[in-house]
């Protein structure tokens, strides 16, 4: 069943843009436009495999992931809440940020693979009873822990984001801080805690990257993927439940063309790299003609709040 | 009170974070290295450039040219200089003439997309040595050199077709160009030699450096039923992708055995230092021309890599008769009859293909899986 292969092979390829992109659609959905994501996964790739190989304990790579993707958040949401930097010339510079220090912290990782027992900790195992679901079950349910990890945040921050207080605050920070204000809200801490946690998620995303899909250290090893996590947002209409088949799309999109080479059909890998940002345009210009409030971007994206103009 | 603390909390994160960054950059990208041995020096000390087209760090390319350099110093204890991850663009000029007023006399260029920025700069500084890798074009004081490294491909092949049991190898490979397109095609006459019912099977990923990316044409391949995994890539993503499913690989720049133990075979690797040391040692005499360099086998500045205990019995002994036949120069790689996928004859029996049919090969031989877009 050549198909399933594939789709099970598109999951893979695309849990890290899902982390990526969850952890921006947090972000964005307190009004904070973070172009740094690139930036953020390579440092949590690096501190994941860091720390994966010399404690050999998978959990404590995680966390050191997290870590550094929240670090990389708290200093954007320092720049851009508490000092109200320009959002987008922020973003950009953590990504040159995050690439340099990827790069120098990596240069002694050159060539280390990562250790035994944490491999075997992300080693893909099935689910009882799931796995049994005919061709879902061999898709979604054959996969490794972090994978799991995947779906679970996703759900988690569906429920949590239009089924809490907490979540509908969270939004109402983003559409109008003003009124958020007003009611009571404290604008500076939600901005900071879902900034942070957004960071952490895109961390988490770097190191499946290096952690997971390739246990080695490679330098870069995102190439690229940050940039599309940001077109995923937009795609997603800030939704998490639609950045799961985003993410799962997009994926599959990225490996479809080796699969497609073997039936002598050639699809010019230029055309598939382009089509994310293709088909978020398509999406963009849609949102637009159909004026649905619902698929709209939060209102207050990208402006800094300056209490004194509310 | 809390939030006065807090600014300055943050303020002293961001000043240190601030310093971590720079120091960084400091140790990230030292441009000069300490002089060598004094001693060894001639009468007019020899200042020698290099330019990188990827980090050191990548493993690869730009790593194999790096321990170039190294051995260089070692030799000659002449002083050099590099520069890392210069973009193929306009940028390479100011990169030269810097390391010009640095005092360099002689700089190594090593990536194709320099070229035409190599020759302006030639030009403007004719007493300055240029030598440029993998290019074409030349000046009185410039030269192009490249290495065969087909030739240690043709002998990876040999590997890969004594080792595959489904008789189906698979071949990730970058892009449609000659280098890549010649290197499937000796590798796959080398499968060919020891196995002639072997197929090698390309996928393009059309990236030099995407470890996923890469690792998942490998997957493709090897959901197909290949056993045997070759690359034309920068990263160990492929090796990564044959170690996860217990099939065997080769790996190509550097010997890539810490990155898949259980898998990695033997790489067609770069040798860079004898050539650097040559050359550098001929501008010092005043004997160096612009003679254009295809180095092979025989010269030591390609090479097949040490093989592993995953390598094939027999192997050893398979590649050693033909390294010793290339370096004698009864066996060549391209040597007729050869035929193209559809079967006709491209190279007669009894001929040999000219470096300049090598240098523009669009075609790939029979037993290649793959098209050329």
């Amino acid at each position: 069943m050549a198909i399933i292969v594939f789709l099970n092979a598109a999951v893979q390829a695309g849990t890290p843009l899902l982390f990526a992109t969850l952890g921006e659609i947090m972000t964005e959905k307190v009004g904070n436009l973070n172009l740094g994501v690139e930036g953020l996964m390579l440092m949590g790739a690096v501190a994941g495999f860091e720390i994966g190989l010399v404690t050999s304990n998978a959990y404590m790579a995680l966390l050191g992931a997290a870590i550094a993707g929240a670090f990389g958040g708290l200093i954007f949401a320092f720049l851009t809440v508490s000092l109200k930097a320009n959002q987008v010339v922020t973003g950009l510079s953590l990504t040159i940020l995050g690439t340099g220090l990827s790069g120098f912290a990596g240069k002694s990782l050159m060539g280390k693979v990562v250790p035994e027992n944490v491999g075997h900790f992300f080693k893909a195992f099935e689910i009882p009873l799931l796995k049994d679901i005919p061709i879902l079950g061999q898709i979604l349910f054959n996969q490794n822990i972090f994978i799991y990890f995947g779906y679970f945040m996703a759900v988690v921050l569906g429920i949590y984001m239009y089924k809490t207080r907490w979540g509908l605050n969270m939004r109402m920070v983003g559409e109008n801080p003003s009124a958020a204000d007003a009611s009571g809200i404290n604008i500076n801490i939600y901005k900071y805690v879902h900034i942070l946690a957004g960071g952490a998620l895109c961390g988490l995303g770097g190191a499946y990257l290096s952690l997971v899909y390739v246990p080695a250290w490679q330098e870069n090893v995102t190439a690229g993927r940050g940039w599309i996590a940001v077109a995923l947002v937009i795609f997603s209409t800030w939704n998490p439940n639609k950045a799961v088949l985003g993410a799962y799309f997009f994926g599959g999109l990225d490996i479809i063309g080796f699969r497609l080479q073997k039936f002598d059909i050639s699809i010019s890998q230029y055309i598939v790299d382009m089509f994310p940002y293709l088909a978020t345009i398509i999406v963009l210009i849609m949102i637009s003609m159909r004026k649905s409030r619902e698929n709209m971007p939060p209102e207050g994206l990208g402006n800094p709040y300056f209490r004194e103009e509310r | 009170m809390f939030k006065k603390s807090f600014v300055v909390f943050m303020s002293l994160l961001l000043v240190l974070s601030m310093l971590f960054v720079g120091c960084a950059k400091e140790e990230a990208a030292p441009e000069e290295t300490a002089p060598a041995a004094e001693e060894a020096a001639p009468e007019e000390a020899l200042k020698v450039g290099f330019v990188y087209v990827g980090p050191i760090g990548d493993g690869g390319w730009s790593y194999s040219h790096n321990e170039g350099r190294l051995y260089l110093e070692e030799q000659l204890g002449v002083e050099t200089l590099y520069k890392e991850s210069v973009p193929e663009g306009p940028e390479v000029e100011k990169v030269m003439k810097d390391m010009i007023d640095q005092g360099a006399k002689a700089i190594f260029v090593t990536s194709f997309g320099y070229m035409d920025y190599v020759v302006n700069v030639a030009e403007e500084f004719p007493e300055v040595t240029f030598m440029h890798c993998s290019g074409y074009k030349d000046a009185p004081n410039m030269n192009n050199y490249f290495g065969r490294i087909y030739e240690a491909r043709y002998l990876s092949g040999i590997v890969a077709g004594l080792k595959t049991e489904t008789d189906k190898i698979g071949y990730v490979a970058a892009y449609e160009i000659p280098e890549v397109i010649r290197g499937i095609n000796a590798f796959t006459l080398g499968v060919q030699s020891v196995n002639e019912d072997a197929t090698v099977a390309v996928r393009w990923t059309h990236t030099w450096y995407d470890p996923a990316k890469e690792k998942e044409a490998a997957k493709a391949l090897l959901d197909e039923g290949v056993d045997v995994i070759a690359q034309h890539q920068d990263t160990a993503g492929p090796q990564q992708a044959a170690e996860e499913r217990g099939a065997f690989s080769i790996g190509y720049h550097t010997d890539m055995k810490d990155t898949a133990p259980n898998a990695y075979m033997t790489a067609p690797i770069w040798d860079w230092g004898p050539y650097y040391t040559e050359q550098v040692e001929k501008i010092m005499n005043g004997e160096w021309t612009n003679e254009p360099y295809w180095g092979g086998m025989e010269d030591g500045v390609v090479k097949l890599a040490e093989l592993t205990e995953n390598a094939p019995e027999g192997a050893q002994a398979a590649v050693d008769e033909a390294l010793q036949a290339l370096k004698e120069g009864t066996l060549s790689v391209f040597a007729g009859p050869i035929y193209d996928q559809e079967g006709n004859m491209m190279v007669e029996e009894g001929t040999e293909m000219s470096d300049g049919d090598m240098l523009s090969m669009g075609w790939f031989v029979k037993g290649v899986e793959g098209k050329i877009e």
